[in-house]
């Protein structure tokens, strides 16, 4: 059993971790793309146009591997985990219903309309259709996150016969950590999307790009990152008040809180070691875990002596969280002095190009590492405190699920190499062959008026 | 407003008529794909083309159908999934490679197109194969014998050539010369062998499952359960005197074939529903046995009755904009 339930986990993690790639692109990148559209419609300008184009192709593609990996998920369930759906259906089940009748018919519907349809409808019905694929992402993740947040923060139900019912469904779907995840991993969203456009565009320029639209492009992420990155800060840092407040265990494995203590230190670095319950090497800033989670220099924290048997392990929480904030930091960083130079001279240096090409994927590892913190940390649970992980894992034999989660990860392997070589090819390609007039080579905005026959 | 036992056959209604919907949709867009022809590069562009729009919420339909098994009768979801385990993981497969194949083909170099070409017709036989080879084994009550796997395969192949049926007839209605004629060839084709394929699951389901015998002998109920195969084969015959006939002048009742067998489908879907109805897991577990809290139901049900028509709304508005013969497939 031990081997099915940690194949099973594997599995799951894999899947999730593979999925979640393609939205957390997808989910702020078509924001942009609404943004792109609205700026051409409004100043018909085709060089917005022409940013259109090339981003709304990453996004079919980025779409299409979101949508096929995620329907794997929606088997998973019943395939490694029938516990959850046997005890937590009734929560669960109307929640991932609601996000398929809601927002997947939509998205794929319109999108359709998005990717095909620019020369057979008007052009504001095409922004109207690309502004409800955006809403359609959006209100997938606002589905899929309150379910999650409600696994983690579990409210407005009551247990009849060790089964959970539902009692109050605005309780559930606005539970006490959803509104904070929610905006957490919007937010993540729109860093990853614009990390990737302004990294593509800088990639594009790098090698010799001199149109106007990879500038255009690159400027857009830029600003967004440089305002998105440190608002995610400050969202994050709310987020993580609320996960004191309610999953306490959590927070004490994230910051190496071993025993309860008032005045506890922050540990910027060390090494967890569960066996002894120490942190070898620990670098700390003395109080300022406390003040930092209490406002208080002196403010008790809960350490995970109190939670013995019941808290997750130490060691994916503590790095995991490091690995996030640190990736965070450099992004704050990157989009600040990027954004100063183009403030300042309305063009990136060398270095600024190459450190913008060298965080184009930064946001996927903030974000896994974000969701390896948050999930691993509800462990053992599956939803706290009333479904335990291993009570929900299937009984199929273990060869199966070893079977099908090679499967699965050759797959993935050559899905994400290809999916990142056509990326990089597409902006190679698109630096020789994309059509462009005369005017648009120059650095200045000369917007001319609308012409019917540019740049569609 | 609705009972609690009343939900139950709603729920199982829903889940029937998205599981129908998506044979129909998804069964166009996977038959157009097991057709592919790999050495006519133009016709490949063609056909690619005129599933490009819609495949994606064609395969939203198996989300919803998966789903609604989830949500309304969670204990069949876990008891048919872990049945069909490995059959299911590979068709997820499949799904996966042709979904991406159909992006990666249009954007990178051009001698890795005919590759990913190769992908896309390969995941959408193993999609198809898998999802018969379910429906096979869902059938047999998922018994574990020769015979069973042998059924099993029989259903895989015929569920494959009922999905290229209607992909050609697809065909037929969105293309136009070389192409048409070629798809009219193929829809005969498969035609005939759906016609064998039905008849086999005409004599071997009733043989396997006592429930479905008594239903298709005993009167009345056997006098309306044997017009549906009737129906079927009068349909499949018709089928094939109209695809003689094609291409008409002006391209006169393209749109036929594809009609006849949404008819034909519709109808073997009828015969399979009501020789297992109010089974959810045949000889084992009732519709009624496996739901959900009836207050969760009432929830999605709501829900559910407000924005299916609106779903439905917007498929068909998309269809009408995609209206017509199949032109060059841009992005844009």
């Amino acid at each position: 059993m031990a081997d099915v339930f940690m194949l099973s986990r594997i599995q799951f993690a894999a899947n999730i971790s593979f999925h979640i790639l393609f939205p957390s692109i997808s989910i702020g990148l078509v924001w942009l793309l609404c943004y792109f559209k609205v700026r051409y419609d409004l100043s018909g300008h085709p060089v917005w146009m022409r940013a259109y184009r090339f981003w709304v192709k990453v996004f079919a593609l980025t779409f299409a591997m979101g949508v096929v990996s995620g329907i794997t998920m929606s088997f998973q369930f019943g395939t490694n985990w029938p516990g959850f759906m046997e005890k937590v259906g009734n929560v669960a089940g109307p929640l991932l219903g609601y996000e398929v009748l809601t927002a997947f018919f939509m998205e794929a519907t319109f999108l359709g309309i998005m990717l095909f349809a620019f020369n057979k409808v008007p052009s504001w019905l095409h922004t109207l259709a690309t502004c409800i694929v955006a809403v359609g992402t959006s209100l997938s993740a606002f589905w899929i996150l309150s379910l999650n947040s409600w696994m983690q923060t579990p409210a407005g139900v009551e247990v009849i016969d060790g089964v959970v019912h539902a009692k109050d469904w605005m309780a559930i779907i606005f539970n006490p950590s959803f509104p904070y995840r929610l905006v957490h991993m919007l937010i993540a969203s729109g860093i990853t999307a614009s990390f990737l456009v302004a990294g593509l565009s800088a990639y594009r320029i790098y090698r010799g790009d001199d149109k106007k639209a990879p500038r255009l492009t690159l400027k857009a992420g830029v600003f967004m990152a440089a305002i998105l990155a440190p608002l995610q800060a400050f969202v994050g840092d709310m987020h993580g008040l609320n996960t004191l407040e309610h999953q306490p265990q959590k927070i004490a494995a994230i910051e190496g809180v071993w025993h309860t203590e008032k005045g506890a230190p922050l540990v910027l670095f060390g090494f967890p070691d569960e066996d002894t319950k120490t942190t070898h090497f620990a670098l700390e800033v003395p109080n300022m875990a406390s003040l930092i989670l209490t406002h208080d220099p002196e403010g008790e924290l809960r350490g995970l002596n109190e939670f013995e048997g019941e808290h997750p392990p130490v060691k994916p929480l503590f790095f995991g969280f490091r690995i996030m904030v640190g990736v965070g930091m450099l992004m704050i960083a990157v989009a600040w002095f990027c954004a100063w130079q183009l403030w300042r001279r309305d063009d990136l240096s060398r270095l600024g190009l190459k450190a913008l090409i060298g965080m184009t994927f930064s946001g996927w590892v903030a974000t896994l590492a974000g969701w390896y913190v948050t999930e691993v940390g509800r462990q053992p649970y599956l939803v706290s405190g009333i479904l335990r992980t291993a009570d929900a894992v299937t009984d199929i034999p273990p060869a199966n699920v070893g079977f099908t989660l090679s499967l699965y990860l050759i797959t993935y392997a050559v899905l994400l190499t290809a999916y990142l070589r056509t990326l990089f090819l597409m902006a190679r390609r698109s630096v020789e062959i994309e059509e462009i007039q005369l005017h648009e080579r120059s650095k200045q905005r000369n917007f001319i008026p609308r012409d019917v026959n540019q740049g569609v | 407003m609705f009972a609690d036992a009343t939900l139950a056959t709603i729920f199982v209604g829903l889940m029937g008529l998205s599981v129908l919907i998506y044979a129909v949709l998804d069964g166009y867009d996977l038959g157009v794909g097991i057709l592919l022809p790999l050495e006519n590069e133009n016709q490949k562009d063609q056909m690619i083309a005129s599933i490009g729009p819609f495949w994606d919420a064609n395969e939203t339909w198996l989300v919803l159908a998966v789903g609604l098994l989830l949500i309304a009768f969670p204990t069949a979801h876990s008891i048919i999934l872990k049945a069909l385990y490995l059959p299911a993981s590979i068709m997820l497969i499949g799904l996966i490679l042709r979904g991406v194949a159909f992006d990666f083909r249009a954007k990178v170099k051009q001698t890795r197109k005919a590759t990913w070409d190769k992908v896309f017709k390969a995941g959408s036989l193993i999609t198809s194969c898998c999802q018969g080879f379910m429906l096979g084994m869902y059938v047999m009550g998922f018994e574990h014998s020769l015979a069973a796997y042998l059924f099993s395969f029989l259903s895989a192949i015929g569920v494959t050539m009922g999905y290229a049926m209607i992909g050609s007839a697809w065909l037929i209605l969105k293309t136009s010369g070389e192409l048409q004629l070629r798809a009219i060839g193929w829809a005969r084709w498969c035609g005939r062998l759906a016609f064998v394929g039905i008849i086999g699951v005409c004599i071997v389901n009733p043989l396997i499952n006592d429930f479905v015998l008594e239903r298709w002998t005993q009167m009345p109920t056997a006098f309306f359960i044997s017009a549906i195969p009737a129906l079927c084969f009068i349909l499949l015959v018709l089928n094939d005197r109209v695809l003689n006939t094609l291409p008409l002048p002006q391209d006169k009742g393209c749109w036929l074939p594809f009609m006849l067998t949404v008819i034909i489908f519709i109808c073997c879907f009828a015969g399979l529903a009501l020789s297992f109805f109010p089974w959810v897991v045949p000889g084992q577990l009732t519709i009624w046995q496996a739901a959900s809290a009836p207050d969760s139901l009432r929830f999605i049900l709501w829900g559910a009755l407000i924005v299916i028509p609106c779903i439905l709304a917007y498929t068909i508005f998309s269809y009408r904009i995609f209206w017509g013969k199949v032109e060059d497939l841009r992005y844009y």
